[in-house]
């Protein structure tokens, strides 16, 4: 499927910089007719994704960069987002809706992204997820 | 007294303070640091021990926004207070249910059955 639009970019490591490029991925999608309520899901998907890559991948530094590619074709959405941090393992990342976690303040984001997307990856060394939504598709 | 903008529309009903958020989009860490410490100087410098938290306005919310709210919540508990929310919309609904906070938070309808009985 052709892509309706796509782009890619390097902004400096700072979220303000982030929701401007979030305002345009959802703006690309309402110009194409998505249901609100998928936008809200995939905005949800771009602030925690874009949040995690800045504070928890780039440690806040502002000498680093997050790289954000977008595709849009008729039938999803696709959204990189890679950060110049260590990585992680998203397998050590505890299941916050544990009794035990239920009242941690934070661990949500990553449970969020794979509730609000059909298809979530991280690269080998983790500072590079890929996620796809589906038009019209809902989770499981 | 917390510093910045007002975040919180206040109101008192009876014993029990109606705080609504002014937010559309409760996203930003600032402005969320911001609505923490206002939420928390009810409790800690007022002494109110009776909240409901209004979220007619709020269409988008973070998991930086629902870390605050299991704060704000540890905070009445540790005061003997109560504390409920109420007009959520079904989208924010849903993130409080995938995170399985519903379970955590006495949530109501609306403001009306939120007062009842608290």
């Amino acid at each position: 499927m052709a892509p309706i639009a796509q782009f890619d970019l390097w902004i400096p490591n700072d979220t303000a910089e982030a929701r401007e490029v979030q305002e345009r991925i959802i703006g690309l999608m309402e110009q194409n007719a998505w249901p609100m309520r998928e936008c809200f899901g995939v905005r949800l998907a771009l602030e925690e994704a874009m949040v995690n890559a800045i504070k928890h991948g780039n440690r806040m530094e502002p000498d680093k960069q997050v790289f954000i590619a977008c595709e849009l074709t008729a039938e999803e959405i696709t959204v990189v987002i890679e950060d110049q941090g260590e990585g992680f393992k998203p397998e050590d990342v505890p299941d916050p809706t544990d009794d035990e976690n239920l009242e941690n303040p934070g661990g949500r984001g990553i449970m969020l992204i794979r509730s609000f997307m059909n298809a979530v990856a991280y690269n080998d060394r983790g500072n590079r997820l890929t996620m796809i939504k589906k038009l019209g598709v809902e989770n499981e | 007294m917390s510093t910045g903008t007002r975040r919180l529309d206040l109101e008192e009903v009876g014993d029990v303070t109606v705080a609504k958020f002014t937010d559309k989009k409760i996203l930003d860490e600032g402005n969320i640091q911001i609505i923490g410490n206002q939420l928390f100087a009810l409790i800690e410098e007022d002494g109110r021990q009776k909240i409901v938290l209004d979220f007619s306005n709020v269409e988008y919310l973070s998991s930086a926004a629902l870390g605050k709210l299991i704060t704000m919540d540890k905070k009445v508990k540790a005061a003997k207070g109560k504390l409920r929310l109420c007009n959520i919309r079904a989208d924010i609904y849903e993130v409080f249910a995938i995170t399985k906070l519903n379970k955590l938070f006495d949530m109501k309808d609306n403001l009306e059955a939120a007062l009842q009985g608290l």
